[in-house]
């Protein structure tokens, strides 16, 4: 996984609450078994409506995405933030995300940023009347700040926020510690089933 | 602080396998279900890393998301979805995972067949690369979707790194009425909610009309504890859990029985134990519930009228009413019970087994529908259980299909769909745009509304009939 430590980036507003993971991406676009290519199916539906915000030639490069509470929500396909993040962006900023969702981004490096609503409104506002506005996420200062002098800090966990900015696999934090899920296999009840 | 803990926090403590201050609790996985859709990129990365998978006999695999439930033994005509089948089919065998391929009789969707098998055993961890997990949680084990990143976690470690969830009791007080169903009462609940209400939490079902609630009824409930938000649904183990279990392929036997059944009884929150969030819900005055919206949050009593946009004060929550509506083309005082439907729906993890398929026949026996009506049961020993009580007749004679299993119409990966523009009333969980087909629309309903409203051609509950 890449790492990310600070990004500089300009942002395109989805001013549309309870984003669910079908809009991300339709079902339709999960049928491929590579991890490539979701960026074409990235809210393939609302991309067909020229008005829509990233048809928009002002937004075109955006890597920061700005939307409404609940983005995210829905169902638990990673491939969610695979289309995001093939897409371009590396930032999502919202009010509040769907946990899976959320776990997802992390994994692989999508950085999820909850801001309050009215910031989150202020920063849309902001990119609307200037799409070339630059906005930088600060996750080792775990602020973002905007404009001229806006800025706003958010909550990251000590552990998901050093992962993300050494890049580490989880797996392999995992692995460290194979002699204690041994030692944990060892003590499980004798009862619990198994598939075979 | 009180001393008493939660049974969420029974069975997250019972799987930590390390804590450590300022780290996530690495938890130990019981039992990890896999499918079709999001475990192939999981496969590919173990392979990548020269990775194998820990414990091949806590996993077990079935096909079910691209399931064509028409010619189920013929090979798959679209040929993404058949390289997708054909995918996992390869990755059990290389990785020695059982696997549940269509036509198999065991084979059927992810969280139908856990339970069916007796696989899914209170107070265990359980995962999948599916948000519905949350079903399993109906027998008082901890069970929650992870992504496809997780999913290879799980393989590679049998483990999961996870902060605890804070916890919500959601009480039912009072009995359901007459007519009233486990899933009219978990849209009440959602509705009440909100999609986000459940975030960042566990939810814990109580109350006496849960404690009233069959398995399977349980299950509907806990199945669309994600669509609230939250991470994952439980209710505390009885008898009611006990007796459903007992006997089942996988079940303990014996001494081992006994020694579960002990076990078991100790997993229920302590009388001393806070939850973080607690929220009432009154059972008795609930009547058939419908969604209206795109969100399984927009429903309402099937007796109400298609709100306005201006009924909701939250400005967010108006422009999400205003959309919805534009998308549903509904209008804004329409009768619910107006809403005329192109297709009917009974399956899916929320509603595709042997006691709603019996709730939807006792509605239809003896009468016709006038709509498109698809059923498709959530297992093949679901259809077979149907299909040994004449269920299935039922629904041929009133000019339903009977099809094959799988997840099918609930979110369209197969040739289930709706067309643009269409309206379906759907057993399902999700109303989303799109969910069951580019344009189409969905009202969330119980089997029994869904019967109905397949007689009438609009929605309708069984007493209107
Ligand atoms: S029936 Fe629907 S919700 Fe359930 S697992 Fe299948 S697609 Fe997901």
């Amino acid at each position: 996984m890449e790492a990310f430590t600070t990004h500089t980036g300009r942002a395109v507003p989805l001013r549309r609450s309870n984003v669910d993971t079908d809009q991300i991406i339709p079902a339709v676009w999960l049928k491929q078994v590579s991890r490539t290519g979701f960026e074409k199916g990235l809210f393939a539906a609302w991309r067909e409506d020229p008005s829509f915000v990233l048809n928009d030639p002002a937004h075109e490069g955006a890597s920061i995405l700005v939307a409404g509470p609940d983005f995210g929500t829905g169902s638990s396909r990673e491939h969610a933030v695979w289309a995001l993040q093939q897409y371009g962006f590396r930032v999502v900023i919202a009010p509040r995300f769907g946990d899976i969702f959320r776990n997802n981004a992390t994994k692989g490096g999508l950085l999820p940023v909850v801001l309050p609503g009215e910031v989150v409104e202020e920063i849309q506002d902001l990119v609307e009347a200037d799409p070339a506005a630059e906005i930088t996420v600060d996750l080792g200062a775990r602020e973002v700040r905007y404009g001229a002098d806006g800025a706003h800090g958010f909550e990251i966990d000590d552990y998901t926020r050093w992962r993300l900015m050494e890049g580490l696999d989880d797996i392999g934090l995992t692995l460290r510690y194979a002699d204690h899920i041994t030692t944990y296999e060892n003590g499980r009840q004798s009862w619990l089933p198994t598939t075979v | 602080m009180s001393e008493g803990r939660t049974l969420a926090e029974k069975v997250w403590d019972q799987h930590v396998v390390r804590r450590a201050e300022g780290e996530p609790d690495l938890l130990y996985i019981d039992l990890h279900l896999i499918h079709e859709v999001t475990s192939p990129q999981a496969f590919d990365g173990l392979r990548m890393a020269g990775r194998t998978v820990r414990r091949p006999d806590l996993t077990i695999a079935t096909e079910d998301h691209n399931v064509p439930t028409r010619d189920i033994l013929a090979p798959i005509a679209d040929p993404v979805s058949r390289a997708q089948v054909e995918t996992l089919r390869k990755n059990a065998a290389e990785f020695g995972i059982r696997l549940h391929p269509m036509g198999d009789d065991g084979q059927g969707i992810v969280h139908v067949i856990g339970p069916q098998l007796g696989l899914t055993q209170p107070g265990m961890t359980v995962v999948c690369g599916d948000s519905h997990t949350s079903t399993h949680g109906a027998f008082g084990a901890l069970a929650f979707g992870i992504g496809t990143s997780e999913v290879e976690h799980v393989l590679a470690t049998q483990t999961l790194p996870a902060y605890r969830p804070k916890t919500m009791a959601i009480e039912v007080r009072g009995e359901l009425p007459a007519g009233v169903t486990a899933k009219d009462l978990i849209l009440a609940i959602i509705a009440k909610i909100g999609t986000g209400g459940g975030q960042g939490h566990i939810v814990e079902y109580r109350g006496e009309a849960i404690r009233e609630l069959s398995m399977e009824a349980r299950m509907t409930i806990c199945n669309m504890s994600i669509e609230a938000g939250a991470r994952a649904g439980m209710i505390a183990p009885d008898e009611t859990t006990f007796e459903y279990l007992r006997g089942r392929e996988h079940a303990p036997q014996g001494a081992e029985w006994d020694a579960a059944v002990e076990y078991w009884k100790s997993l229920r929150t302590d009388d001393d134990a806070e939850f973080d969030t607690v929220v009432e819900i009154d059972a008795a005055s609930l009547t058939p519930f419908v969604t209206w919206g795109t969100n399984p949050g927009q429903g309402l009593p099937l007796g109400a009228s298609v709100p306005s946009p201006e009924e909701f004060a939250d400005p967010v929550e108006r422009a999400a009413a205003e959309r919805a509506l534009e998308y549903m083309g509904l209008t804004a005082g329409t009768p619910l019970r107006e809403i005329a439907v192109d297709t009917v729906f009974l399956g899916s993890c929320t509603n595709g087994r042997i006691e709603d398929l019996r709730a939807a026949a006792e509605v239809l026996r003896g009468r016709k529908v006038v709509t498109r009506t698809l059923v498709v049961p959530g297992s093949m020993r679901v259809k077979a259980a149907a299909e040994a009580e004449g269920l299935d007749r039922v629904f041929k004679e009133a000019g339903a299909e009977w099809r094959e299993a799988g997840c099918s119409m609930c979110l369209g990966m197969n040739p289930d769909q709706l067309a643009a523009g269409e309206r379906s009333a759907s057993t399902s969980n999700r109303n989303f745009e799109g969910r069951q087909g580019k344009g189409g629309r969905t009202h969330l309903v119980s089997p029994a509304v869904a019967a109905a409203t397949a007689v009438t051609g609009r929605l309708t509950a069984p007493a209107d009939l």
